[in-house]
């Protein structure tokens, strides 16, 4: 069913918080993100000519770099860019089989590639340009949060978490439930003022961004004006050198 | 938006093709039409075969066409699906009000009642192929009040030149088609400058800084793109071959869809060559409503690309 469910009562609702701060734009989170994707739930994703002079495929997890604020208090921000899973999402209510869905029990907004008749109408309906089309299977395709990580008891408890989140270096991303009000996802966004992204245009992205901290590390004058505490000799040198 | 023929074919020809049934039902509801036994049947069937050459030329959109009956199902939340319903809904009073024509006759209450059936769920039709742009909030070229009106108003020009078309080849004279179609097709070409005003006075949806979250720095620049080749997003919503040439393209439109339609039809009500006529003007505007409908995709922007710079 494309029409949205209701939220259950003790639903969870599962995203991503992403340190704008912190990230250091390695990439490997989109790397990562390929790496078990092509293998996951929507395996294959295409690659093609990845070593040729114009590669391209699908992938669910783009990095972008962008200039904050401009002068000498700018900043350089690296940007992962994802599926947000909504909470309204427009590219699930558009989905005229039933293939695009939104989980009652978590909130992930998933493909069922095995009805999806390729008519990329969801991908028009994302604001974030999450979904990417696979021309190879003819299905349209999207980040799953990992859904074959996070519930996966073949793996060890600590390795069940989205692969992008697992591999960052710097800890810039972080997995929870943002209806728990204790997670850290949500105990981050309390404390760091974690924002959404496009909220005007009404699709209650779940995913959070935390905003660069601006607070900078006051520096030493370089020379002092005043005082006893500089050298004899360097007071004298400069006694000399002002003539 | 990158236009997709096969899409642009199924929004044109079932404009046509819908446009003519609802004229037809709606003229034969209110007794408007000649009783002649078989100019009705041949009509519907020239109304339906453009509809479901545009049906099946959508088909051709999809990465999985075997599926495309699957499209039925979502009818509650997606015009899309509301599109598919109401299309193939059309069919059955359609044939029907062909069928009845024949057999019971045009004065017959049941061919009447069948007519108007038909002509609403074609209207209903382009309503809902309207409503799949209208309803894409990140498309502020689609997402606004004129889309909608626009594609019904198109639809009933559409019909109007074809029917108009029709009528003069089957019976000579169609003085009163031809004004209809010379009236619709100055309202279509009213809708569409007002559209094109419309979106040329638009403001981008969003800044940068709010894609982002970071509107507490002000202005946001792109440094680094994260790929240097072109992905699904930018070839899909960042197309931008035909910007450069969109004021000539819709002078080309404006002339070919409307206006060369508008005078023609003109020249048929004054029962010169009506035959001639109408069929260059229901050709014209189909080739003209071709390049629009080219341009309705082409000069679209979608908001997913603002995270390219773009």
């Amino acid at each position: 069913m494309t029409s949205l469910p209701e939220p259950q009562p003790g639903g969870k609702k599962l995203g991503l918080v992403i340190d704008l701060d912190t990230c250091v734009g390695c990439h490997a989170c989109a790397v990562n993100c390929k790496e078990w994707n092509t293998g996951g739930h929507h395996a294959p994703l295409p690659d093609h000519n990845p070593y040729g002079k114009e590669p391209h495929g699908v992938w669910f997890n783009r990095i972008h770099s962008y200039e904050a604020g401009c002068g000498s208090t700018s900043k350089t921000v690296n940007f992962p860019r994802s599926c947000l899973h909504c909470e309204t999402p427009q590219c699930v209510t558009v989905c005229p089989t039933g293939a695009s869905y939104k989980r009652a029990e978590d909130g992930i907004v998933l493909v069922n590639t095995d009805i999806c008749i390729g008519c990329k109408l969801c991908s028009w309906a994302c604001p974030y340009g999450a979904r990417e089309f696979d021309e190879d299977q003819g299905v349209m395709k999207k980040c799953t949060l990992c859904i074959d990580r996070i519930y996966n008891e073949a793996l060890p408890e600590a390795e069940r978490e989205p692969a992008c989140v697992a591999t960052c270096p710097s800890r810039a991303r972080h997995f929870g439930d943002f209806n728990d009000p204790d997670s850290k996802v949500s105990r981050l966004v309390a404390e760091r003022g974690g924002v959404a992204l496009m909220p005007e245009l009404g699709y209650a992205p779940v995913n959070r961004y935390l905003p660069p901290r601006k607070a900078t590390i006051p520096a030493k004058p370089l020379e002092r004006q005043h005082g006893g505490s500089v050298n004899a000799l360097l007071k004298m040198l400069d006694m000399v050198l002002s003539r | 938006m990158t236009p997709a023929g096969s899409v642009l074919l199924l929004t044109t020809l079932t404009g046509f093709g819908y446009g003519l049934i609802a004229w037809l039902g709606t003229l034969a509801g209110l007794g408007f039409l000649p009783a002649a036994p078989f100019f009705l049947p041949v009509c519907v069937a020239i109304g339906l075969g453009f509809s479901s050459a545009g049906l099946v030329a959508s088909t051709l959109h999809l990465g999985h066409p075997e599926r495309a009956w699957r499209a039925f199902s979502q009818w509650r939340s997606s015009w899309l699906s509301r599109e598919g319903v109401a299309a193939m809904a059309t069919f059955p009073p359609a044939v029907a009000f062909a069928g009845l024509w024949w057999l019971l006759g045009a004065g017959a209450v049941a061919t009447r009642v069948a007519g108007v059936v038909a002509a609403v769920l074609a209207f209903v039709t382009v309503f809902c192929t309207s409503m799949i742009y209208a309803s894409l909030k990140p498309i502020r070229q689609w997402h606004n009040p004129h889309t909608a009106p626009d594609y019904l108003i198109f639809a009933v020009f559409s019909g109007a030149v074809l029917l108009a078309a029709l009528w003069a080849i089957w019976f000579g004279a169609a003085k009163g088609l031809a004004v209809a179609a010379l009236v619709a097709a100055l309202a279509a070409l009213g809708a569409k400058l007002a559209y094109w005003r419309f979106i040329d006075t638009q403001k981008p949806l969003v800044s940068l800084a709010s894609a982002t979250g970071l509107l507490s720095f002000g202005t946001v620049q792109p440094l680094d793109r994260p790929h240097f080749t072109e992905n699904y997003v930018l070839r899909e919503m960042g197309y931008q071959i035909a910007r450069k040439h969109a004021v000539k393209l819709r002078r080309i439109a404006a002339v070919l869809a409307f206006l060369l339609p508008a005078l023609l039809a003109l020249v048929a009500s004054e029962r010169v060559l009506p035959a001639v006529a109408t069929t260059a003007a229901t050709l014209s505007a189909l080739v003209g409503l071709l390049v629009e409908r080219w341009l309705f995709f082409a000069e679209a922007t979608h908001v997913s690309t603002i995270y390219y710079g773009v």
